[in-house]
């Protein structure tokens, strides 16, 4: 007995501790679901915040050269193992960035003398990109330098086996002209100021002499067919300037020259045979800017950044006006003290500006971000280069050289950059732009999220004017008026209408609905009329039946009475729809609101998207609302028919007025339903980012936008993390409706059972 | 009138419109598709016509007619109007589908009602079903054989011989397909594995010699056995290339069309109903099981239902345990406190969710951040290239999984309360612990309820295409997630859906025109699956309402 009972205690026991154990697990479980979407939000969160994150520098290396006089310019190549510094004194000095297998940072590996130091009158060098430097030398010669990377990895033993190859770079370098100077100046004058670009083949130098005198030699590159030898010829324009110049700078391209004489900047322009013509004198805004002090052109080449005593950085480029293309004031930075150098980056349009006091500054000029200030090595900066990946940053500072991890992925984002007007490189005013990728290298990426949305909500929009009305008064007379019998028949038929999926709705408007709606225009606007009146009169007909017709289909039935009235007014309408055309629209519906109206008309657009959506919105808010009604407690609706109201007064008076909360939920999910469609805007727009509320035009929706980039966006990039975050925005719009709905749904049960 | 207005009638019977607008609409798209679908396998009449041309001469066109529509008059050049003497406002006109891709610039054409000066359907002319360039129209004049023409038309038995040689080089057809799908690709399979083992020995540090031997041999044994079926596969081919038949074109050119390309010989014009009935049947047929062709615009959908299928199995063994566990613990174990009205928010929120946003958090968070991390730690050998790191069936199961989480929690609770608390209380009563009550009693009885949480879920997830589109679905997948190859499922393999096949092959694919009938009939079969599946839901649930009442009485 004893041995029993303990048995019967341990089972017990066990049982105990399953339902313990289960009660834990089932919690989990359902802990679970709250977990999911916090993970959801979260992830999207944690996705998209690096692009809102300021530029962070982390040092990597320090370390000393040679004393040299002046250093001109610092470079490095794309690995960041060694950089290189070209001397006053006419010296190419490559020398190590970190220690690396027998290389110790500092280590000077190549250094090549290319003139005489006290030949030396000036020094260029290209935009970043071209990665050529000059220079100019007194007897109007210049020498043109290309610093050069061989990057091997040799297979010896001991890599073959692991697999694992070492990586060897070396430097090198490239005088241009087979080595030999280019004479930029024919009578041999001191080249004072020196600027360089090249296109690959051909050159274009600018230079400064006698002070006041600016020299355009434009070297066009010759292939010769046979030997395949390139000869330069040279062609040489010399302008005489009032005053001295101070900068000069020439696009990559080679068809501008930018010439600055204190507060004048001057634009040449060279045209293909090389002839050179002023174009325009830029006005200077002296007052508000202050002194200029120096020009540089920013990555693309399509800006110019001014400097000035104020310690502001304007930028300037192109915009297209009345008068053909002229540069035009856009907007500046402020650096805090005076800039004394800025260097751009290779692509993007991130520069870095050195100030009197010391200081570095990192601006990005299209999202008008204030990256960084500082000093990073805690002393002052003197030069300052970035790698062509840009992640890491070479310094000369006061004290020596320092290499910085610049982590700075997504400079070109800005919470207010994405929301409001930007103004682009060649744009003749802000505006809201998607245009995320295109062929070319030098392309800036425009994320505003402004169209998109936009565009969300005009779909949802169109959508929701579509089916609110049809979906509510559904509900409302099936709720209310249907006999029982046809209603277990119509709410199925409306389940198995929301569970369509919206890619045979999205291919229907597509390739079905489009093309009808484009033949048949003024049959859909027959049908807005003729529907609402035939049914009209359908009730007006069926109220003058003798009673022994009517009573046998009562109001529960006139649903099923009305479908082929339905039927046949729409084919009527399709029907007269070329008459109609003829008569009120010359013939062509589609030509008549092109041209008459000015209206464009694109065969995929927001009608069509309308229809489509509002088809697949109607199942929500028709089977939300339908409940709300139904479960309208029936002594509210039967107290009021016993006092006397008829039934539609009843309706509108008591039964909808308890239930509009309900309603209220059916629209916002339906809404919350429509703004996150994807497949059916996808197919059924043409999917161009415009902000325009034309019906007759398309759109391009956050989801559709989602679905058509993701898949070709790369992982990490700016533009991979503002599709995240276009989700989010998405999760954070529908989370909104949602979770009020829901609010005020369940508000509405807690009265009705107190009902 | 006024009064009767004032009666609110006509509001009434306007509500009464909007339900019947609705009814219309589903009633007829569900039936639009169904006959646009299914009309495609019928087989449909070969026209020869004479067609007046503006240079005054006629052309000759064989073809189908494949759509007609009516055009006003004053949408068409002025010059055709003369030309074809209208006078009505409005013409018709169709849209041929003359095939014979390689000698027409566009296999279809328009033509002018009026224009057409014969029109007839000769018995004699056949519709070749290719492997390659679509339809061929035509006559077929001679069989030959190796060169040499061993029947021509009007001879006794022709269409016998006929058949019986179509049958010959499909059949050759296959058994090379079969040979290069199975046997072929499963030597390649083995050769992919043996490089991987390769490299995961040299990873280890434990690429002996020994090793490098063994991996060798096999190596070298799978390449004998690989040219083993190299040689029987070119046997095949030669074999199915032995046969040509001679086809008058609509040129009236004789033209040859290897047999090897021939899938079928079809003569429309020359069935009677039943032939058509049994070929209409033979045609969905071959659209279930057949795969693809021309860039999926012709052939059939196989892959696709398969890929369907499969992957909506997986997301169901995923989603089952979770939804009825949330479920239970809804209903049963939650008290009322905010964490539980949190949970319900989530709940409705999850529903709510655009299913795009499950795409991009299955993208960033199964496929890069949890599908690398496994590459990493179980495949280092195949990286770079990702195992699961990479879009596949496994993370479109597990993103649609989250994504119909709520429809079986929603689905399940109701039927949780549906039952009774008298059977609970009962069973307490007897000594049971909560937990064996659920498990016991509870679950058993609300299985229905859990099954319709599940087809419902089903359902949703086979028409969801947006998220697919970024986790997992592409236009061709070579290769289906499962086949004889260890371990047999490929759960990191891509794959193909019926709905993406619909955006696809209506949107992306080189001829829409072609395509087009493709897309219905697809449609069809995937609204079919659906509806099908949302009807059992419906009834089950239905079912078990009834049921639990009459249990609380």
């Amino acid at each position: 007995m004893a041995t029993q009972s303990a048995q019967q205690l341990s089972a017990n026991r066990t049982r105990l501790f399953k339902d313990r154990f289960a009660r834990y697990g089932v919690t989990a479980g359902g802990i679970m679901v709250l977990v999911a979407l916090l993970l959801i939000f979260f992830y999207l969160l944690y996705v998209v915040q690096p692009i809102f994150e300021s530029v962070s520098l982390k040092k990597v290396n320090e370390f000393n050269l040679p004393q040299a006089q002046q250093v001109e310019a610092v470079g490095m190549e794309e690995q960041a193992e060694i950089g290189y510094r070209f001397l006053q004194s006419g010296k190419l000095e490559f020398f190590a960035l970190i220690d690396k297998n027998e290389r110790q940072a500092g280590e000077i590996l190549l250094s090549e003398q290319f003139a005489d130091a006290d030949k030396i009158s000036s020094f260029a060098k290209t935009l970043p990109v071209n990665k050529q430097y000059v220079y100019g030398l007194n007897d109007g010669k210049a020498v043109v330098v290309e610093p050069k990377f061989n990057v091997t990895f040799p297979e010896t033993a001991s890599t073959s086996a692991t697999d694992r190859v070492e990586r060897i770079i070396t430097p090198r370098f490239e005088v241009k002209n087979d080595g030999q100077p280019l004479v930029i100046d024919e009578q041999q004058r001191a080249l004072q100021k020196l600027a360089y670009e090249t296109d690959g083949d051909g050159m274009l130098f600018a230079a400064a002499v006698d002070g006041s005198t600016l020299l355009i030699t434009h070297f066009v590159a010759e292939e010769n067919f046979m030997t395949g030898a390139v000869t330069l010829t040279p062609n040489y324009t010399e302008i005489p300037l009032n005053s001295a110049i101070d900068d000069i700078v020439v696009t990559p391209d080679l068809r501008q020259v930018m010439v600055r004489r204190e507060n004048r900047v001057h634009i040449f322009d060279i045209s293909i045979s090389g002839e050179v013509s002023e174009r325009d004198l830029l006005p200077m805004r002296k007052g508000e800017l202050g002194n200029a002090t120096g020009m540089y052109l920013l990555a693309g080449a399509s800006s110019i950044l001014l400097t000035h005593d104020t310690g502001l950085v304007s930028q300037w480029f192109e915009v297209p006006g009345d008068e053909g293309r002229q540069y035009q004031y856009i907007r500046q930075f402020d650096a805090g003290s005076p800039v004394t150098d800025v260097e751009v980056e290779y692509y993007r349009r991130t520069f870095y500006t050195l100030s009197e006091n010391g200081e570095l500054n990192i601006f990005h000029t299209t999202s008008e971000a204030d990256l960084y200030q500082g000093k990073p090595a805690e002393v002052d900066v003197e030069r300052v280069m970035v790698d062509p990946r840009a992640n890491y940053l070479l310094m000369k500072t006061a004290s020596g050289y320092s290499l910085f991890d610049v982590d700075n992925e997504h400079p070109e984002v800005t919470w207010s950059g994405i929301w409001q007007e930007v103004w682009y490189e060649g744009y003749p005013e802000p505006d809201y732009t998607w245009q995320s990728t295109s062929g070319s290298d030098d392309f800036e990426s425009k994320f505003s999220l402004v169209p998109i949305s936009f565009g969300t909500i005009k779909a949802a929009a169109y959508a929701m004017l579509f089916a609110v009305p049809i979906g509510l008064a559904a509900a409302v007379y099936t709720a209310y008026f249907m006999s029982p019998s046809v209603r277990k028949f119509v709410k199925p038929t409306v389940e198995i209408m929301e569970a369509l999926p919206t890619v045979i709705l999205g291919f229907l408007a597509g390739l079905w609905l489009a093309p009808l709606v484009e033949a048949y225009l003024p049959g859909f606007i027959a049908i807005l009329i003729l529907i609402p009146t035939s049914i009209i009169a359908m009730a007006a007909i069926w109220s003058q039946m003798p009673t022994n017709i009517k009573s046998k289909v009562n109001d529960g039935r006139a649903s099923l009475l009305l479908i082929p009235v339905v039927l046949l007014m729409g084919w009527l309408s399709f029907e007269i729809s070329p008459w109609i055309e003829q008569v009120l629209f010359d013939g062509d519906a589609r030509r008549f609101i092109t041209n008459e109206l000015g209206v464009t008309f694109d065969q995929r657009n927001s009608l069509v998207v309308g229809i489509a959506m509002g088809f697949a919105v109607i199942p929500t808010i028709f089977s939300i609302a339908e409940d709300a009604v139904f479960s309208v407690p029936k002594h509210l609706s039967n107290g009021s028919l016993a006092l006397g109201a008829t039934p539609w007064q009843t309706l509108t008076k008591v039964v909808l007025l308890t239930a509009s909360p309900g309603i209220f939920s059916a629209v916002m999910m339906g809404l919350g339903r429509a703004v996150g469609e994807t497949m059916i805007v996808l197919m059924a727009t043409g999917n161009t980012p415009i902000m325009d509320w034309n019906i007759f035009e398309g759109m391009r929706t956050l989801s559709a936008n989602i679905a058509v980039e993701m898949p070709e966006s790369e992982v990490g990039s700016s533009h991979y993390r503002i599709l995240f975050l276009a989700a989010f925005v998405l999760f954070i719009f529908t989370f909104f409706f949602n979770t009020i709905a829901e609010f005020v749904r369940q508000r509405l049960r807690d009265k009705y059972s107190s009902m | 009138m006024k009064k009767w207005f004032r009666t609110g009638k006509p509001w009434i019977w306007l509500t009464a419109g909007s339900v019947s607008i609705s009814l219309v609409a589903v009633i007829g798209l569900v039936i639009m598709i169904g006959w646009r679908g299914l009309s495609f396998f019928w087989p449909s009449a070969i026209h020869e016509m004479d067609v007046k041309q503006a240079d005054g001469g006629t052309k000759h066109i064989i073809g189908e007619i494949y759509d007609s529509e009516i055009v006003p008059t004053t949408r068409l050049p002025q010059s055709m109007v003369e030309l074809a003497e209208i006078e009505s406002e409005t013409i018709t006109r169709y849209l041929m589908k003359i095939g014979n891709r390689e000698y027409v610039p566009l296999d279809f054409t328009w033509v002018l009602e009026s224009l057409v000066t014969e029109d007839t359907t000769p018995a004699d002319l056949a519709v070749i079903e290719r492997s390659k360039d679509g339809n061929f129209y035509g006559r077929i004049t001679a069989i030959t054989e190796q060169g040499n023409v061993i029947a021509r038309q009007g001879d006794a038995d022709f269409r016998e011989l006929l058949f019986e040689r179509v049958e010959r080089a499909v059949e050759l057809n296959e058994q090379a397909m079969g040979l290069q799908e199975s046997e072929i690709a499963s030597v390649n399979y083995a050769m992919g594995e043996l490089e991987l083992e390769r490299r995961r020995l040299q990873l280890e540090d434990e690429l002996t010699d020994q090793a490098v031997a063994y991996l060798q041999e096999q190596r070298e044994k799978l390449q004998q056995d690989y040219q083993v079926y190299e040689e029987q596969l070119f046997d095949l081919r030669e074999q199915a290339q032995r046969d040509t038949l001679l086809v008058k074109d609509f040129r009236g050119e004789e033209v040859t069309v290897p047999m090897y390309r021939v899938l079928d010989v079809n003569f429309p014009n020359d069935m009677g109903f039943f032939a058509k009935v049994g070929h209409f049947f033979q045609q969905i047929g071959k659209f279930v099981s057949e795969d693809p062709r021309e860039a999926n615009t012709e052939g059939g959908v196989f892959p696709a239902i398969f890929g369907t299928v499969f992957m909506v199995l997986l997301m169901s063994v995923i989603v089952t345990p979770f939804g009825v566990v949330a479920a239970v613990y809804l209903h049963e174990y939650a008290g009322k406190n905010s964490i539980t009205k949190l949970i319900r928010i989530a709940v409705i929120n999850l529903a709510g969710v655009p299913s795009i946003v499950y795409g991009v958090f299955g993208l960033g968070f199964f496929v890069y951040m949890v599908g690398g991390s496994l590459d990493q730690v179980f495949y280092p050998e195949a990286l770079p290239n990702p195992t699961f790191g990479t879009p596949g069936v496994l993370w479109s199961a597990v993103t649609l999984a989250i994504l119909t989480l709520p429809v079986v929690i929603v689905s399940t609770e109701e039927g949780l309360s549906r039952i009774p608390s008298t059977l609970r209380e009962g069973s307490l009563a007897l000594g049971a612990t909560k937990w064996e009550t659920i498990w016991r009693i509870i679950i058993p009885m609300a299985s229905p309820a859990i099954m319709t949480g599940l087809i419902l879920a089903v359902a949703r997830a086979a028409g969801e295409v947006a998220p697919l589109m970024l986790v997992g679905v592409v236009k061709s997948a070579p290769m289906l997630p499962v086949d004889g190859n260890f371990p047999y499922f490929h759960l990191d393999r891509k794959f193909m859906h019926l709905g993406f096949h619909i955006y696809d092959v209506g949107f992306q694919s080189p001829n829409v025109e072609a395509a087009r009938p493709l897309v219905y009939a697809t449609s069809f079969l995937l609204i079919t699956v659906i509806v099908g599946l949302n009807l059992t839901a419906i009834s089950v649930r239905n079912h078990l309402r009834e049921k639990y009442r009459s249990l609380e009485h």
